[in-house]
């Protein structure tokens, strides 16, 4: 690892800079493009809810050796024939059935013959119903807590860095990281359930505090440049940026590796639904929320910045100074 | 050196911590041992220990939400009727304004599911016959008998056609039969499912009288209010009813009827969900549909009995939005799953820690670990003060949280290694460090906490337990890195293996680049050095190696001219420009 604490001191320094503030445009570009590619997303591939939000009963036989898909449908045309049935394969010792919504004698019934199709015991069999407007409710309750969420972090961070455009920028990088990751989510063909709603809402909290810390350290440096400084207000903030870049790297890798357990591990190797939905979208979103952080919320920042008078007075004598010094540009 | 007060402020907070954590340990055996409520392991949730979760939604007839005291009326009837059934331990809640959550331990019957989804009816029935609750005699020969199973021959239709809900030819000899054997504590019997226009046969909520009761005469809909209060004339309690137009003009018709009669047809019941709530004797005839009920009440009963006449008069029916059953196996294995999946994902930080800060990884493990047992504690201390469990959900933002508390030690050891390319001296550089860090650390944390609690508010239960863990161990983390990280990196820093920047330390002043070493000299600049595939960046490479040197400076030689500082900025300018 010499070579990451040696790549850490030259980024400190400024000896290695990556340009997050001096190509922004061509971030900024790319941004829009993964956004709008994430909001067309569902045009190729249709978004697909999990059964909370479109209502139905669904069936999960456990504790099986051989978990053949057909008997399962057998077993609910026996009792409803005809009836709409989607069945999966959950790790190696379980079925799903999912069916459109049944009727509380038909759910028994079901129950009853799954238990015997499977010869296992009923209280193997887990069944449920759920009614259309409860996924509804959670996401209508979810924006809410969205909303509110955003408008406290809003004044919070305001007060803290005392200015707005810091908020500002925290929080376009917010809403990017939450469209990127949805639209990541959607291609991969994950059903939104409501595990994934509480995942969505947990990078939200994520990219924020990944964003502080970095605008953190741009306060601290843009603060103590003062007058003297010989940087433009732009190249300070890129400084900042840099010198948190290790920070932002391991920070990731840490924050990924316990989710990437749940959803490698736990999710594809024994089924548990909640825990890969939940998973998959933090999994995703801390990478977005890095990514987000670096290429379009502090380059936002700066941009936002640059145009007032005070620092353009700056930044103009600063490179005032360059030129009388016979810089070559 | 060891009473410097660092040092002893190292040892105060360690001690705190330890305080902190013998309490936790205290008040959780206070709960184990003396109070025998709480357990050395946390609560687990349905998803995790399996069990039925029904989700019913309030449902009005003009579409209002239901106000908190509807709800809380709806909580205590649905856990009386939960009870009823003889299901133990079941948790009922409201949750967001309209929900009620009804969670069952092991699997609900259809009969329980009836009888929690049914909404509360109250209804009216003149009293035609009362007696004890018995279902069996002593005969001629001295034995106690049971009453026989009624003939299914008996005649079941009146012989003449009642004209009034008193009459007593409702009374047919099959149903004299059925009185006779009729079982108040057998749960088969469901009087709450009765058809409205036949006679009745049931008990009061206490089992302590049987009826034969008239086809219903009113609802609770046409009771628009319930209060209680004291009696001026005599000094009792009394329930105090009010009824609407048509209730009045109804009521004032039975009173008339009832009044006089000789009992107990002259007694009037009103039944909740199919039992006998009271049965008062009708002692005046009353057209103004203001009745009173006296008996022997005391405040508490007819406070109960007002708030169940009046909320059996609310139209307020319940729907099943959601329901689960949860097996005990698929939980356990969720459970499994959880607990392993998060043992990895702790082993994979703790590796990666190691890789990247050396031994100072240790000092996150540890952290991790403490972090652990106060979570560990104060899982077990909330379930047992505010019924906090488990769900899958909340496993989740346990293993979440690992690697973000262990991100808030990466905040601050780098912001030592950034003092320490400054030139500090180990010592300084972990308490200049922490003097950054924890200005950031306060406030992106306080940004999560702050996620974690608008979460709580606004949400539904799933999120509810993930936003709660959340902002627990969100809390936890920032008392640890207080009193545990920093008070055990000052005093590593003082040890000869850290102090003096072992390469195995994590703290090599010589891998991070520098110790006074830039202040006086002037390093070329590395053009060489640049690896990048384009001249680009062999530009910037050669510019901001010399901008490093005014950071390397700029604590030493803070009035460095503008124009001097300046004029080593070519790379910078071109970038910032592009």
């Amino acid at each position: 690892m010499r070579s990451m604490s040696q790549l850490g001191n030259d980024l400190y320094s400024g000896k290695t800079s990556f340009p997050f503030v001096g190509r922004r445009r061509l971030w900024f570009i790319l941004a829009a493009v993964l956004v709008l590619a994430s909001v067309l997303v569902p045009l190729v591939r249709p978004v697909q809810f999990s059964i909370e939000f479109t209502g139905g009963s669904q069936f999960t036989v456990s504790g099986l050796s051989n978990p053949d898909q057909s008997q399962a449908t057998d077993a609910v045309h026996s009792v409803v024939p005809g009836v709409a049935t989607k069945v999966t394969t959950i790790g190696s010792s379980a079925v799903r059935v999912q069916t459109d919504q049944m009727s509380p004698e038909e759910t028994q019934l079901v129950t009853a013959a799954l238990a015997d199709a499977y010869k296992v015991d009923t209280s193997e069999v887990t069944a449920s119903f759920i009614g259309p407007s409860w996924g509804a409710d959670v996401t209508r309750q979810s924006l809410w807590g969205l909303a509110i969420f955003l408008a406290l972090t809003f004044i919070i961070l305001g007060l803290y860095f005392r200015t707005w455009k810091m908020s500002a920028a925290a929080i376009v990088g917010v809403i990017d990281v939450l469209i990127i990751t949805i639209g990541v989510y959607a291609l991969a063909g994950f059903e939104i359930s409501p595990a994934a709603v509480i995942g969505f809402l947990t990078i939200l909290s994520y990219s924020l505090y990944d964003t502080t810390v970095v605008f953190d350290k741009i306060r601290e440096n843009t603060h103590e440049d003062g007058e003297v400084s010989g940087r433009t207000f732009g190249e300070s903030v890129n400084l900042a940026v840099n010198q948190t870049l290790i920070r932002s790297i391991n920070t990731t890798v840490v924050a990924i590796l316990p989710v990437g357990a749940i959803l490698f591990i736990g999710a594809f190797a024994f089924g548990a639904q909640t825990l890969s939905d939940i998973s998959l979208s933090i999994f995703v979103g801390i990478i977005v929320a890095a990514y987000s952080t670096l290429f379009v919320a502090a380059p936002l920042y700066s941009f936002l910045r640059e145009s007032e008078p005070d620092l353009k007075v700056r930044d103009e004598r600063v490179l005032a100074a360059r030129v009388r010094a016979g810089v070559p540009a | 050196m060891a009473t410097s007060t660092p040092v002893r402020h190292a040892w105060r907070a360690l001690t705190g911590l330890l305080v902190i954590t013998a309490l936790m340990f205290g008040i959780n055996a206070l709960g184990v041992y003396v109070f025998k409520q709480s357990s050395w392991s946390p609560e687990l949730a349905l998803d995790l220990q399996g069990g039925t979760q029904i989700i019913l939604q309030a449902q009005t007839t003009d579409g209002a939400d239901p106000t908190t005291e509807q709800m809380n009326q709806a909580v205590t009837i649905i856990r009386q009727r939960v009870d009823a059934s003889g299901v133990g331990e079941a948790d009922v809640t409201t949750e967001g304004g309209k929900n009620i959550v009804v969670q069952i331990p092991g699997e609900a019957d259809e009969e329980t599911r009836q009888r929690i989804q049914a909404s509360a009816q109250l209804q009216l029935r003149a009293v035609l016959f009362t007696g004890q609750p018995v279902t069996s005699y002593v005969g001629e020969d001295g034995k106690e008998t049971p009453f026989p199973t009624p003939d299914p021959s008996l005649l079941a239709t009146p012989t003449a056609s009642p004209t009034s809900g008193s009459d007593m030819s409702w009374i047919t000899p099959k149903l004299q039969a059925e009185f006779l054997a009729y079982d108040c504590n057998d749960p088969a019997n469901d009087p709450a499912s009765a058809p409205k226009d036949e006679p009745l046969i049931t008990c009061d909520a206490n089992n302590q009288a049987k009826y034969i009761l008239g086809p219903v005469e009113l609802d609770g809909s046409s009771i628009s209010d319930a209060t209680f209060g004291l009696q001026s004339n005599n000094g009792q309690w009394a329930v105090n009813l009010k009824f609407d137009d048509e209730g009045t003009k109804t009521f004032g018709d039975i009173s008339q009827r009832l009044y006089g009669a000789t009992a107990p047809l002259n007694q009037f019941a009103f039944v909740l969900d199919g039992l006998v709530l009271s049965a008062p004797s009708m002692n005046a005839i009353i057209l103004d549909g203001n009745p009173s009920i006296t008996g022997s009440f005391t405040q508490e009963s007819s406070k109960t009995l007002a708030d169940q006449l009046k909320y059996g008069a609310l139209p307020l029916s319940f729907e099943v939005v959601s329901s689960d059953t949860i097996s005990a196996t698929l939980g356990s294995q969720q459970l499994q799953i959880g607990l392993i999946t998060g043992l990895i994902g702790l082993v994979l930080v703790a590796i990666y820690s190691l890789i990247t800060y050396r031994a100072l990884g240790f000092v996150i493990i540890a952290s991790l670990v403490v972090m652990g047992v106060l979570t560990y504690l104060a899982l077990c201390i909330l379930a047992w003060r505010m019924g906090f469990r488990l769900s899958l959900a909340g496993v989740a933002g346990l293993i979440v949280s690992i690697g973000f508390t262990a991100d808030s030690f990466i905040v601050y050891f780098e912001r030592i290694r950034d003092e320490l390319r400054d030139g500090k001296s180990i010592t300084g550089a972990v308490e200049d460090g922490w003097g950054r860090a924890k200005r950031t650390i306060y406030i992106s944390k306080s940004i999560n906490i702050l996620a974690a609690v608008v979460l709580y508010i606004l949400a539904d239960s799933t999120v509810k337990g993930f936003a709660f863990t959340l902002g627990l161990t969100t809390v936890i983390d920032v008392l640890i890195f207080i009193l545990f990280t920093h008070p055990v990196m000052q005093l590593l820093a003082r040890t000869k293996f850290f102090g003096s920047g072992h390469p195995l330390s994590g703290l090599d002043p010589e891998a991070l680049g520098a110790v006074y070493r830039g202040r006086a000299q002037f390093r070329a600049p590395a053009v060489a050095a640049a690896k990048g595939p384009q001249g680009r960046k062999t530009a910037r490479s050669r510019g901001e190696a010399e901008r490093r040197q005014t950071i390397a400076e700029r604590k030493a030689a803070e009035l460095t001219s503008a124009s001097k500082t300046d004029a080593s900025q070519p790379g910078t300018r071109k970038e910032g420009d592009d």
